[in-house]
């Protein structure tokens, strides 16, 4: 609660800055809209439904794209773990294309699927796939091999060994892998809506992008707002309860007293 | 003196002429050289020997880990190609799951065991970590436990699925001395209420002697077996007796023969 409170007066600070600096009159109300003006537009939108429309919009687009990108990504970082041919194949493929900026797939996402909802899925998956591949590798790489040792030794073995070794002693990288996807989901997911406009649904890129073509200020604020609290709500509701889970098992997370 | 006990008839465990070499970047290494022993039926075998002397790969080769080169490892007659839960070895680290609760350790042996039920299974996790001297830490989290805790948990995870021979790879290297006693204490009080046949290796004489009847002495390149001491002090045996410092400090002077030798070689 103390937590809490702390967090609440330091964001209220911050509004009340950015007042004091709307109300100094230095720069253009059209540049710097004062908070209450952000507020009325949030408000507004969400009355009128548009707001919520899109956000679901792109919550939809984006698990979708994630789901499908940790599906692929997952076990093919699992091979490329365990197999020398499919590292220097597969393994250095997505290497390569995890340095290629997400936003890069969107011209090739165009050409190929149109303005459509699979040219979005697209995009999305390739900036999840490749991440997520590598830190499964890394993480399926550095587990102690003693704790497959160990595991043979009590009959454990090919499928089993997999799914109730390898995977759960990778858990700490899996999670943190798991993360950086979703991390660069969303950001491919917000560049290709801000780019590309797609009749199938309108979402938050798009109000941003809108936002901006009309002059908008208070909506370019207000989305980009939206766009964090959306992030935010989505990394406490999928990995808060895998990091609980780590923190308690390995005893990790403890702050240095 | 030196005769076996009675009810050491069976041999359990065979190793016939076991040879394995390791390449390194550097060189090849003969980790073993033809070795052989037989351990009979419920006997404690100490293996000792200086780093390097190629006694945890002995054992990883008895517990079907490793691949030899030559020779063949036979349990109970049955030739040994692979791991299984026979043959069940207790790490020096502990390797214990982090992911698992203590209990979840003690259960993952057990749930590879098709032939119990698992209120069976649950029933002799909870017989197992009673043993250990544990049944309140059932629910504790791996890296709640102090070291000896946890190679406690290690040998009651060993012990539960009930393996014929148990491998014990310098499981108390890494424990402070008073603990280290305590279960020196354990190992045998189990160890005789069980009757399993244990072979542990160790680089602590004192400790060979404390809880063999037998100990074998190794040394390194190429590992071979030098010399085989059979140990008939009464049990249980206390570290700190004179008796036992006796026997230690002949093997130690064995021991340290062969590593003067070698050196002069």
């Amino acid at each position: 609660m103390r937590r809490f409170a702390v967090a609440s007066m330091f964001f209220a600070a911050i509004a009340g800055l950015w007042q004091l600096v709307v109300a100094s009159g230095r720069w253009s109300p059209m540049l710097l809209p004062p908070p209450l003006s952000v507020m009325e537009y949030l408000w507004g939108a969400l009355l009128d439904g548009s707001l919520v429309e899109a956000a679901a919009v792109t919550v939809r687009r984006l698990f979708a794209g994630y789901a499908i990108g940790v599906v692929i990504g997952l076990p093919l970082g699992l091979l490329t773990s365990t197999s020398q041919f499919f590292e220097d194949t597969i393994g250095s493929l997505a290497l390569g294309l995890q340095t290629l900026p997400s936003v890069c797939w969107i011209p090739l996402a165009l050409l190929w699927f149109g303005q459509t909802e699979s040219a979005m899925l697209f995009v999305v998956i390739m900036g999840t796939v490749w991440s997520v591949m590598i830190a499964t590798d890394t993480g399926a790489r550095t587990i102690s091999p003693i704790y497959a040792r160990a595991a043979r030794t009590m009959g454990s073995e090919g499928f089993h060994q997999w799914t109730r070794v390898i995977l759960p002693a990778s858990l700490p990288f899996l999670v943190s892998g798991m993360k950086q996807g979703w991390a660069f989901a969303w950001r491919s997911l917000m560049a290709a809506e801000i780019y590309v406009t797609i009749l199938t649904g309108f979402g938050l890129g798009h109000l941003l992008h809108y936002g901006r073509e009309l002059n908008a200020m208070d909506q370019v604020i207000g989305i980009m707002l939206v766009i964090v609290v959306v992030g935010l709500l989505a990394d406490k509701a999928l990995f808060s309860p895998w990091e609980r889970f780590l923190h308690r098992r390995w005893g990790t997370g403890v702050r240095p007293a | 003196m030196l005769m076996a006990k009675p009810i050491m008839s069976a041999t359990k465990l065979a190793v016939q002429g076991v040879s394995k070499c390791f390449s390194t970047a550097a060189a090849i290494v003969q980790a073993l050289d033809d070795v052989s022993l037989d351990v009979a039926d419920g006997e404690f075998v100490c293996l000792v020997g200086p780093s390097g002397c190629g006694k945890t790969t002995l054992l990883d080769i008895i517990a079907g880990l490793t691949k030899p080169d030559e020779g063949r490892v036979l349990a109970d007659d049955q030739l040994v190609e692979g791991p299984g839960r026979q043959r069940l070895v207790m790490f020096q680290e502990s390797a214990l799951f982090p992911w698992l609760t203590v209990f979840g350790n003690v259960m993952f042996g057990l749930k590879l065991r098709d032939d119990l039920t698992h209120a069976a299974r649950q029933r002799i996790a909870h017989e197992h970590l009673e043993l250990v001297g544990l049944g309140k830490f059932t629910h504790s989290n791996v890296h709640e436990l102090s070291g000896g805790m946890k190679q406690r948990v290690a040998l009651a995870r060993a012990l539960a699925p009930d393996p014929r021979v148990l491998l014990m790879d310098e499981p108390l290297a890494s424990l402070d001395a008073l603990t280290r006693e305590q279960l020196y204490g354990d190992i045998q009080r189990i160890w005789a209420s069980r009757h399993k046949t244990i072979i542990l290796v160790t680089h602590n004489v004192r400790e060979a002697v404390c809880l063999g009847d037998r100990v074998i002495l190794l040394t390194g390149s190429p590992g071979r077996i030098r010399e085989n001491f059979p140990i008939s002090l009464p049990r249980p045996r206390d570290i700190n007796s004179a008796a036992l410092s006796n026997h230690a400090a002949q093997i130690t002077a064995t021991l340290k023969g062969y590593m003067a030798g070698e050196v002069a070689e």
